[in-house]
């Protein structure tokens, strides 16, 4: 057991000590990039919690953005610290979790259909953000009243202080990811996506498992969401919820390789970095080219490694004869 | 132990199970046979929670337990088999019967416990080797798999749906004294659905037969095997 957390924890807190020199030898550039990488990181290790027990939600963009607005909103309207308001948002991600989740798994919504539940959830999610266009802005999006470097706020206009929270949340992220994977749940998960009359005749209450992981998944992106607007300082319907985000999400785990503690990561380095790498050297007028070039690649990894980038270094690794 | 009274299970309008009723004593083997698609199987699946009861009520040990989820089912001490085995195949063999002994008991155990427990209903069975992956294991070994993960949960009534086809007769011949050993040993009550009747019958203490869904004989084996409605119907059936 304890090897077994050395073995885990090892690898992670070197990428952390590592990870937390980055500041200092850096520009506020490469700092914006690693940020979005972490909390987009963060956000797809979150998805991938359920993905790879084979519940694939499409329904994330819905709690991302719950996460997003929540604290922005309250911080507007009420004058609320996003202290509370981010909890108050993970809350409200769970409880929407939990409301298209019980039905679900009650009614053994399982495979496609779950896939295509959840995708409606994510646009109700994101056409309810627009008809509320009075408080939320609509699709013009919102930004929260901005007080300069403030704890209180959970504002900081320098990058170092947000890229420490990122390395933070995310290390929590692949913690939480670990802890999931360990002993009995996960082999519990795993028989439950295989067959789940006979988990619920060795006595696997199927239901209360796969709500629990359903929740975490939930609760850590509407986390996700709330760190990404409080750095942004701008929500945005279309970038934080609805069907795009989801796919986005789905995408980069799948891509990153969701069985793989680093994989959905190494996805968030995918889809942050590439575009931004092809629109500096493509230029302005290749946009559009970006984000097709982006696209037909996931389509290649997608069927070429369906174990997603790390997981394919991993079977190379494994098949490589030890010397 | 076991209390079934009045049990029936329509599919639409089609009655698979049919107010069948039965009683179950502490220690004993009943056989439930019965030709292809006379209920037994779901019969098991009703006891055992897997479906919920059109009709009927099932009392187990005093409680009623009719429409409790499975998982509850087994906590209380009531383990199943299936029929065509459902193994977790990404799991492997030690895996898959530790896994039911973790969960398989209301109380939690550590988990050197619950291989413990794991290696010995392994052992039970007859499984020597632990390392295996369920990858390539044949039927005789599923089935045998099947039986480890139910008696991983230490239960007290065990339902062994062991229609045994696709097994030699050496197989069968083995399977029979595991189930004759389990009762002794591990004092475990047990409900054996089969449809060869030959090797049940020198095994249980009692049988019951069903056809199209209704109990038409309860009684000693050799009673049944006199039985003219019995031999009609389900030596008829198998003769086919
Ligand atoms: N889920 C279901 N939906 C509809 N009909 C079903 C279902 N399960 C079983 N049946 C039908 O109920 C009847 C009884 O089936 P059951 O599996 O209990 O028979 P059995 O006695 O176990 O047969 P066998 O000896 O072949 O295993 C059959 O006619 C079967 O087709
Ligand atoms: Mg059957």
């Amino acid at each position: 057991m304890k090897d077994e957390v050395i073995r885990r924890l090892g690898p992670l807190l070197l990428a952390v000590l590592g990870l937390a020199f980055v500041p200092f030898v850096t520009s506020d550039y490469v700092l914006h990039i690693a940020i979005q990488i972490l909390l987009w990181g963060f956000v797809y290790t979150a998805w991938s919690l359920m993905g790879k027990f084979g519940l694939v939600s499409l329904g994330h963009g819905a709690f991302l953005g719950i996460g997003a607005y929540a604290s922005p909103l309250l911080w507007n309207y009420t004058g609320l610290t996003p202290w509370l308001g981010i909890p108050i948002g993970i809350l409200l991600a769970v409880l929407l979790a939990l409301i298209i989740g019980y039905p679900c798994f009650r009614l053994r919504v399982v495979g496609h259909y779950f896939a295509l539940v959840t995708l409606a959830l994510s646009q109700v999610a994101l056409l309810t953000i627009v008809a509320a266009r009075d408080i939320t802005g609509g699709s013009l999006g919102m930004t929260p009243k901005a007080v300069g470097h403030s704890w209180y706020a959970l504002q900081f206009p320098e990058k170092p202080y947000f890229y420490a929270i990122a390395l933070v949340a995310w290390a929590f992220g692949l913690c939480i990811w670990h802890l999931v994977d360990l002993g009995k749940g996960r082999a519990a998960l795993e028989a439950i996506a295989e067959d789940e009359g006979a988990a619920a005749s060795i006595g696997i209450n199927v239901m209360r498992e796969k709500l629990r992981v359903t929740v975490t998944s939930a609760a850590l992106t509407a986390l996700g969401g709330s760190l990404l607007s409080q750095y942004f300082m701008y929500v945005n319907p279309d970038t934080l919820s609805g069907i795009a985000v989801s796919l986005q999400i789905v995408f980069a785990a799948i891509a990153g390789g969701m069985y793989s503690v680093f994989g959905p990561t190494a996805g968030g380095l995918f889809t942050i970095a590439l575009p931004e790498i092809l629109r500096i050297s493509l230029g302005t007028n290749f946009v559009g080219a970006a984000n097709t070039i982006y696209g037909a690649l996931l389509v290649i990894f997608i069927i070429f490694m369906p174990r997603g980038i790390i997981g394919w270094v991993e079977s190379r690794l494994a098949a490589a004869p030890a010397r | 132990m076991l209390e079934v009274s009045g049990l029936s299970k329509r599919f639409g309008h089609f009655p698979a199970v049919n107010q069948v009723s039965f009683n179950l004593r502490q220690g004993e083997i009943l056989g439930l046979i019965g030709p292809n698609g006379s209920g037994k199987s779901t019969t098991f699946n009703l006891i055992a929670g897997a479906m919920r009861p059109s009709a009927g009520s099932i009392r187990f040990e005093g409680a009623e337990i009719s429409g409790l989820p499975a998982h509850k089912v087994c906590h209380i001490g009531l383990a199943r088999t299936f029929q065509i085995p459902r193994p977790f195949r990404r799991l492997s063999l030690v895996e898959n019967v530790a896994l039911a002994a973790h969960f398989g008991s209301s109380e939690s155990i550590a988990e050197s416990e619950a291989r413990r427990r794991a290696e010995n209903a392994l052992e039970t069975v007859g499984f020597s080797s632990m390392k295996v992956s369920t990858e390539g294991l044949g039927a005789a070994a599923l089935k045998k798999l099947e039986l480890a993960r139910a008696l991983a949960t230490q239960p007290r009534l065990l339902l062994a749906d062991e229609s045994l086809g696709g097994l030699d007769h050496a197989e069968m011949e083995h399977a029979a004294a595991m189930l004759e050993t389990i009762r002794t040993r591990l004092g475990i009550t047990i409900i054996w659905v089969e449809h060869i009747m030959g090797l049940l019958m020198r095994v249980v203490d009692r049988v019951i037969v069903l056809d199209h869904g209704e109990k038409i004989f309860e009684g000693l084996p050799e009673a049944a095997a006199k039985d003219a409605r019995v031999t009609e119907v389900y030596l008829g059936h198998a003769r086919t």
